[in-house]
């Protein structure tokens, strides 16, 4: 229950409010870093809220009267996502929030004749395929750990989950990947520069139909790295420390790997993802077995 | 200055259209956002999509062929953009001028806000026409800024 009277409630909240401000300030420092590791100078950090501002700006295209509503859609549900989690609510109701998110930015590609968004389209939902399953899987394991899927109850262990769950851990490393949208995986959308389907996903969002499909990515990529803090939940200073090392893992992953078609993306999802959370479920039930 | 015309002249998305040039200021373009120029510095971004551009660079001579699609491509940016028209074919039809298949200079076609010379035009003088350029967006933006 939501107390509102109780300072703890606020806190969290303001969370969920900074989270699209985190998460632009996240693709900043990543942009930053991507242009020194191919020893260039780079934008500046704030780049992303420069690039938002600008496009809140601009003379508003749409491509149906359904685009607007649906990219507000997917900002609306990956905010309540973040919500969900930073109020410790169900991670199995979390996931499915962003699932709803993702099929709104799906369906407001599909809205237009456009077949590179279309074709984007399509590909952003093998992209829900390949990481949502294991983003379910994961869920399984925390919950065999702690009994249940709420996120408070990660907490109310107060042990770690990391030294239990450390192939869950890695599994979480494509699911940034694909999620981030970064190289190797970048097959729907690419941030960078030109790919074959011109913007993908986003090539029919223009003005602030595409500024609001950016904050919600921003916000989606702060729900993805809060996610993976959780793996330390009494201590968040660590689990953050934690976060931006997968963080850090995921650009130089980018910067290294050159892009791959859907197929492998999906295989390497499934095969590392499931392969690591099976082990690490079974590996769990002998321990808590013997003990 | 005011939010918005800082974040429009710090953030210019350019879309780069071949007219029928020689290649020999695309490969300038590109040459630009190599780590030796990198134009994402200014947080300039060679984006794909008209739709999401604010800087059109156009290179080569506008023709009876491909003037529909360069019309389509400058109705398909949402304002403020501007244009540039890069290297000597582009400005004026340079060699071609009297060929009877070009038009001319891309300003034939779509208004040109400022001028790249050259052949081919180098990277640096690229940077600086965007430049310009922006000087150019920042006028309009303030402009229409004042006028509500």
């Amino acid at each position: 229950m939501v107390d509102l009277l109780n300072l703890n409630t606020y806190v969290p909240a303001l969370f969920v409010v900074l989270a699209p401000v985190i998460g632009g300030l996240l693709m900043g420092i990543d942009r930053k870093l991507t242009a020194r590791m191919q020893s260039r100078i780079g934008p500046p950090i704030l780049q992303p809220f420069y690039d938002a501002i600008k496009l809140w700006g601009k003379q508003p295209f749409l491509a149906s009267g359904l685009q607007p509503i649906l990219a507000f859609g997917y900002f609306g549900f990956s905010v309540a996502a973040y919500a969900l989690l930073a109020f410790g609510q169900d991670i199995l109701l979390m996931i499915f929030t962003i699932a709803v998110a993702d099929v709104c930015l799906i369906v407001a590609s599909f809205n237009s004749k456009s077949p590179y968004s279309n074709i984007g389209a399509k590909r952003e939902l093998l992209v829900m395929m390949s990481y949502e399953p294991v983003m379910i899987l994961a869920a399984l394991n925390i919950s065999i750990m702690t009994g249940t899927f709420m996120i408070q109850g990660i907490f109310d262990i107060t042990v770690p989950l990391l030294p239990y769950l450390p192939l869950t851990f890695l599994a979480m490393i494509p699911v940034l990947v694909v999620n981030m949208k970064k190289s190797p995986f970048d097959v729907s959308a690419s941030g960078h520069a030109h790919q074959e389907l011109v913007r993908g996903i986003y090539t029919e969002f223009s003005g602030y139909t595409l500024a609001l499909i950016e904050f919600g990515h921003w916000t989606k990529v702060a729900l993805m790295l809060s996610f993976v803090t959780l793996f330390w939940a009494p201590n968040l200073i660590v689990g953050v420390a934690l976060a931006l090392t997968l963080f850090f893992v995921t650009l130089v992953i980018d910067n290294v790997y050159p892009r791959l078609d859907w197929k492998s993306m999906v295989k390497t999802t499934w095969t590392a993802g499931f392969l690591l959370i099976i082990a690490n479920i079974i590996g769990l039930i002998v321990r808590l077995v013997a003990l | 200055m005011r939010t918005m015309t800082k974040a429009r002249i710090k953030s210019p998305w350019v879309l780069h259209f071949d007219c029928g040039s020689c290649n020999g200021c695309d490969i300038e373009i590109l040459a630009a956002q190599t780590p030796r120029f990198d134009i994402e510095r200014f947080g300039i971004v060679n984006i794909g999509d008209p739709k999401q551009a604010d800087v059109l660079l156009v290179t080569g001579p506008a023709n009876k062929r491909n003037q529909r699609v360069l019309r389509n491509l400058y109705d398909q940016m949402p304002a403020p953009k501007t244009v540039i028209a890069i290297g000597e074919c582009a400005c004026s039809g340079a060699i071609f001028h009297n060929c009877p298949n070009t038009l001319g200079g891309v300003d034939k076609v779509i208004p040109v806000d400022v001028y790249v010379p050259g052949c081919a035009a180098r990277p640096e003088q690229i940077i600086d026409g965007i430049m310009l350029a922006l000087q150019k967006l920042e006028k309009i933006s303030e402009c229409q800024e004042e006028g509500g």
